[in-house]
Parts: structure tokens; C-alpha cells; sequence
């Protein structure tokens, strides 16, 4: 397995994909869409298990200048 | 009927030394009477050497305090010949049960490998545990030890000197004076001996308040560790239920930052909280209630000359996974062999700043440890709390997030990796017996194998030949000689030579492992004994 984040398109119908976070999303609290977010970064980090690459995703999502 | 607590175990008594037209002398005098403070006593005089324990108390722990045991520290008792009192007395749990709400979420059983004389945890009264200690020292004594300990003797300065210290000591019947040519420092986490040498103590504070009440009841709760977080009973807040000896049961309640501590120690205050908590009916009695606080912080050294710090006060961490107690019995254990062999003049002075470096090492895996538990545990932010929350509800559903909750990184022993007393792995062995390794124990028979490594520089031979006794540079190595073949377990294999046939392990005083190699080897470990004793 790859040690390197993808940061190229990689997912297969985007706009699905798009429109399907959105309606989970539909009808929450605002609280509860937090809620429902954080659980998603957790289920979403264990998919991914590599910490390389987790540490990689920290840093992209923070909007820092690649290394 | 007085609490074992409030009774005299060691009155102050006059001393010739008081008497002196000079100060007296010491080999070693140890300030503290608690657990670690008693703990490096009791080591230095089983190996012969002189040592007076003052203390400005002369009774044991007032209230339960430290509780929770781990094995490391209860093998290191068994070499201080009081860990099977301790055992026997106190109460063994394997499993903890975690609550968010009112939900139970998630448990865990800490499965007690086989093969292991001590189990994986007990609770236990920090007075018990210090009542058998002063019970050892007497046995000590009896016996015609060098140990020494002395009540309501209160050290109220120090003058340090390149070759021994001096101090002066407050008792009821006025000061005097002794010197010593080595102290070591145990006197908690407020440690006076810390602030008269005017030493830093730096960390990190967590504005944070905990109510602990020791509850005497007879209650049907199972022998678990319970925890709870955001309970119904507690909102917003964390809570703790363990199981004592005597049908004792502390309780841990959360309770924030901005409080009135003297106001929620009173029993109209606390007792409401307890019922909320155990329910109206179940009958019970306040043994002792406190507030704490707590600070992740140690010293920048625990080694100041002469002066040796250790435990509480040159490393305090939060109370969340037993790592006090059970970390300043380590501090000792790992001490006292190296200022043996100092005393001795076998090994050079500079040994003693390997305590330095191997303690540090661990001071600072267990704050990291303890802060990362107290930072699930009592979120700082919205966002942590968010993502904390999160791991408990999924803990529920899906056994990804378990691992990820945090009520504590129970004690477990430190691994001296990069020390400068290692010798470089030579064996392809399991990681847990390498070089730095707290031996794992095995059982061999009828017999164990750690109380026959003792405290003393020890070949292990598996399956491999050597000298029965090395003699280098002042240090006697005594060869213990096994073989898997004796093992039907196979825990001997598994733990010391995974996929290798044979095995020499240098292991220290301590039970840590110094060296290792698949075969004896004259020059290697002639030459990992001199490293081993900071000779090389």
C-alpha cells in the first residue's frame, strides 16, 4: 500500500458521492450535523488506518502548504 | 474504633543522634515515609546498606490515596519481600466497564497473560501498602538491618557540599543536624526538599477539580472498574467507581473548575452526590472524602549531586492510569542498585546520572500517557469534546472506536530504549525481552523465574552454554541456566526467544535486560557488564 495521500480525483460519481453527504445531512441540528461529522472522520480514519497518510490528510485538510 | 490511619505507626522517639556534640553521618537518608520513600529504604538495607527514613508525619497515608497497584511495582515489592501481603490483601479486577450517559458503551478485560506470579492489578489502601512496608522495615530490623525510621522529623534546610549534605531537622523536642553522603528525596508531590534546593518544577496545570470519597457500603456492584462519562448523575462531568479491601469503594467525581472546594468537601454536600450517583437506598458511610487537583509536570533533572529525587516529587502525573505510585516504586528500583554499586566504589558516580536519563525517559511516557487520558477525559474545547463524544457513541456500535476511547493508559513498566547501559540487540528475539525490557515473568515448574534473578547481575542462558559465575570489573555475574524443554507452556520460548533456538540475556539488578545475544559470547559480555554498570 501506498504511503502517499491521494490528492488527485478519486472518487467514482463525485456529485453522488456530494449529494448523498448533503442529504445525511438533511433535516440535522446544527449540533447533530456536528455530531454526525466528527463520527464520519472517525469511521472514515479507520478505513484508511495508514497514520502516514492520516497525518498527510491533517495537514491537507489544514490548508498546509505541501511539504 | 480509630482508622489504621490515625494511629502512630512510627512515634517520634529521641535519638542519641540528637544528642551529638557533631552531626552524624549517614550512608543514605531518605526524606519521606510513603510508598517510594519506604520502597528505596527497604532496597538499600536488604543490600546491606545504612539508611534513615525522617518523615514529618509517623503515621501511614491519611485515606486510601494511590489505590490501584500494577504488576511492575508488585514484583519489585516481592524483591522488597512485602509484595504476597499486599496480594492477598488487596482486591484483583480484570475488567472495566466504560458508560456514556446512562449507556454502558464498551468493556475491557485487561486478560492477565499466564505464566505471571502477580496479577495485572490490585487495589489497595495506599495505608495498608504503607503499613506493610513499616511492617518490613521492622522485620528488617529484627533482623538486624541498617534501617532506620524516624517520626515527626521534619527537615527544615539543606546545605549541599561536593561530597556529602547537611540538614537540619525540626522535631518535637527541637532541631538537630545530621549529614549524609546521599539523599534521596521522596517527599511527594509538594516536595519541601524540591523547593529548599530551589529546583523547577515545570508542566502543565489542568484547571480541573476532583472529588474522591472513600464509601464503606455493601453493595452488589461487581469487583470491575466502572467509568463514566457525562453520566446522568454527573452531567457534563466524568466518574470513577473501584473496588477496596473492607467493602471500601472509591468514588471519583468530576466537578469542574470553578468550585468551592471547602464547601463540596462537606459530607451535606458530598452525600447528595453519592445518592444521586448509587441510588436512595443503598446504605453507606463516608470513610474519607477529598478534593484534588492535578499538574503533568517533573523536574528539569531528578539528580541534583547528591541530592536524588524520585517519585511524586520529580514527576506528577494525573491520577488517570494508576501512574504515581506505580512509577515512584520504579524510580527506586531502578536507583538503588546504581547507588550500591556507587557506595561500593565499584562503579563510578556518573552511573547515578543514568537515574537521570532512564527515569526522565519514563516520567515522561507516563505524563504523555496522562495527559492524553486526562485530555479525553475532560475535554478543553467544543471541537474535543465533539470528537470525544463521537468515539463513545461509535464505541457503542462498532469496535473500530474502542481503542480510541481513553479512561486511563493503565501503568505498565517502561522500556529503557537508547539507554546508555544497553548493549545493541544482538539477538532476533521478541521485542518485549530486548535490551531495556523489564523481564517478563515466567513460570518454570513450581517456581517463578523473577524472584530467582533477585537483585543481583544475572546470565539467563536458554539453551545455551557459559561460565557459571563472571567476575568483571567488580561485578559477579551468576549464570541461571534454563531450557525451553523444562517449559511445557512455552512461555519461556515465547517470551525470551520467539523464532531463535538459543538465548543469553545480561540482565541487571533491576530485571531489566542489558543485553542479549544467541550465544555467550567472552568479550561481548565482559564488555556489556562494564556498560551495564556505567563503566564503559
Amino acid at each position: 500500500m501506498s504511503d502517499q495521500l491521494i490528492l488527485s480525483p478519486n472518487i467514482t460519481g463525485a456529485d453522488d458521492f456530494y449529494a448523498e453527504l448533503l442529504a445525511t445531512h438533511d433535516g440535522l441540528s446544527k449540533e447533530d450535523s456536528d455530531a454526525l461529522n466528527a463520527r464520519l472522520i472517525l469511521v472514515l480514519a479507520n478505513q484508511i488506518g495508514n497514520r502516514a497518510i492520516l497525518t498527510q490528510a491533517l495537514a491537507a485538510a489544514a490548508l498546509k502548504p505541501e511539504v | 474504633m480509630n482508622k489504621i490511619f490515625e494511629v502512630p505507626m512510627y512515634p517520634y522517639e529521641r535519638h542519641a543522634d540528637q544528642d551529638a556534640s557533631a552531626p552524624v553521618r549517614h550512608k543514605v537518608i531518605v526524606i519521606g515515609a510513603g510508598p517510594v520513600g519506604l520502597g528505596a529504604a527497604i532496597d538499600l538495607a536488604q543490600q546491606g546498606i545504612e539508611v534513615v527514613v525522617l518523615d514529618d508525619n509517623d503515621k501511614v497515608s491519611f485515606g486510601s490515596r494511590a489505590i490501584c497497584f500494577a504488576k511492575r511495582p508488585l514484583e519489585i515489592l516481592d524483591r522488597l519481600g512485602c509484595g504476597t501481603p499486599m496480594v492477598d490483601k488487596g482486591v484483583q479486577w480484570n475488567v472495566g466497564k466504560v458508560f456514556f450517559d446512562e449507556r454502558p458503551v464498551y468493556d475491557f478485560n485487561l486478560l492477565p497473560e499466564d505464566g505471571h506470579e502477580f496479577p495485572a492489578f490490585i487495589n489497595l489502601q495506599q495505608y495498608y501498602f504503607e503499613e506493610y512496608m513499616v511492617h518490613r522495615v521492622r522485620a528488617l530490623q529484627a533482623e538486624g538491618a541498617p534501617i532506620e525510621l524516624r517520626g515527626r522529623n521534619k527537615v527544615s534546610a539543606i546545605g549541599t557540599h561536593p561530597d556529602h549534605v547537611t540538614i537540619e531537622i525540626d522535631t518535637p523536642e527541637g532541631s538537630y543536624n545530621l549529614e549524609a553522603d546521599w539523599i534521596i528525596a521522596c517527599d511527594g508531590a509538594g516536595s519541601p526538599m524540591r523547593s529548599m534546593l530551589g529546583k523547577d518544577f515545570v508542566g502543565r496545570v489542568f484547571e480541573d477539580n476532583f472529588l474522591i470519597a472513600d464509601v464503606v457500603m455493601e453493595a452488589d456492584f461487581p469487583t470491575e472498574r466502572w467509568f463514566w462519562f457525562d453520566p446522568p448523575f454527573n452531567k457534563g462531568q466524568s466518574a470513577l467507581l473501584h473496588k477496596q479491601p473492607d467493602n471500601v469503594w472509591r468514588i471519583d467525581l468530576q466537578l469542574g473548575w470553578d468550585i468551592d472546594k471547602e464547601r463540596e468537601k462537606r459530607p451535606e454536600n458530598v452525600i447528595p452526590r453519592l445518592k444521586a450517583m448509587l441510588g436512595d437506598d443503598v446504605e453507606f458511610e463516608l470513610e474519607w472524602v477529598s478534593i484534588y487537583t492535578f499538574q503533568c509536570r517533573r523536574m528539569e533533572q531528578f539528580r541534583h549531586n547528591r541530592v536524588l529525587f524520585a517519585g511524586d516529587a520529580a514527576h506528577q502525573v494525573s491520577p488517570f492510569g494508576a501512574r504515581g505510585a506505580n512509577s515512584g516504586l520504579q524510580d527506586t528500583d531502578n536507583l538503588c542498585w546504581k547507588l550500591k554499586l556507587v557506595i561500593d566504589g565499584t562503579a563510578p558516580e556518573s552511573l547515578l546520572d543514568t537515574y537521570d536519563t532512564e527515569r526522565i525517559y519514563g516520567a515522561d511516557e507516563n505524563i504523555l500517557n496522562s495527559s492524553r487520558s486526562t485530555d479525553f477525559i475532560t475535554p478543553k474545547s467544543e471541537m474535543s469534546r465533539l470528537l470525544r463524544d463521537a468515539v463513545l457513541d461509535l464505541s457503542e456500535h462498532h469496535e473500530f472506536a474502542r481503542p480510541l476511547v481513553n479512561s486511563g493508559r493503565l501503568s505498565v513498566p517502561c522500556t529503557y530504549d537508547g539507554s546508555s547501559l544497553n548493549s545493541a540487540d544482538a539477538l532476533n528475539g521478541p521485542a518485549r525481552s530486548r535490551p531495556g525490557s523489564a523481564c517478563p515473568d515466567v513460570l518454570l515448574g513450581d517456581d517463578y523465574l523473577l524472584p530467582q534473578l533477585a537483585d543481583k547481575f544475572t546470565l539467563l542462558t536458554i539453551d545455551a552454554e557459559a561460565p557459571d559465575v563472571i567476575e568483571e570489573a567488580g561485578i559477579t555475574v551468576t549464570r541461571l541456566a534454563l531450557s525451553v524443554k523444562d517449559d511445557k507452556t512455552l512461555a519461556l520460548k515465547d517470551r525470551y526467544l520467539g523464532d531463535c533456538d538459543s538465548g543469553v540475556y545480561l540482565i541487571r539488578p533491576d530485571q531489566h535486560v542489558a543485553a542479549r545475544r544467541p550465544s555467550f559470547d567472552e568479550n561481548q559480555f565482559r564488555a556489556a557488564i562494564r556498560r551495564a554498570s556505567g563503566q564503559e
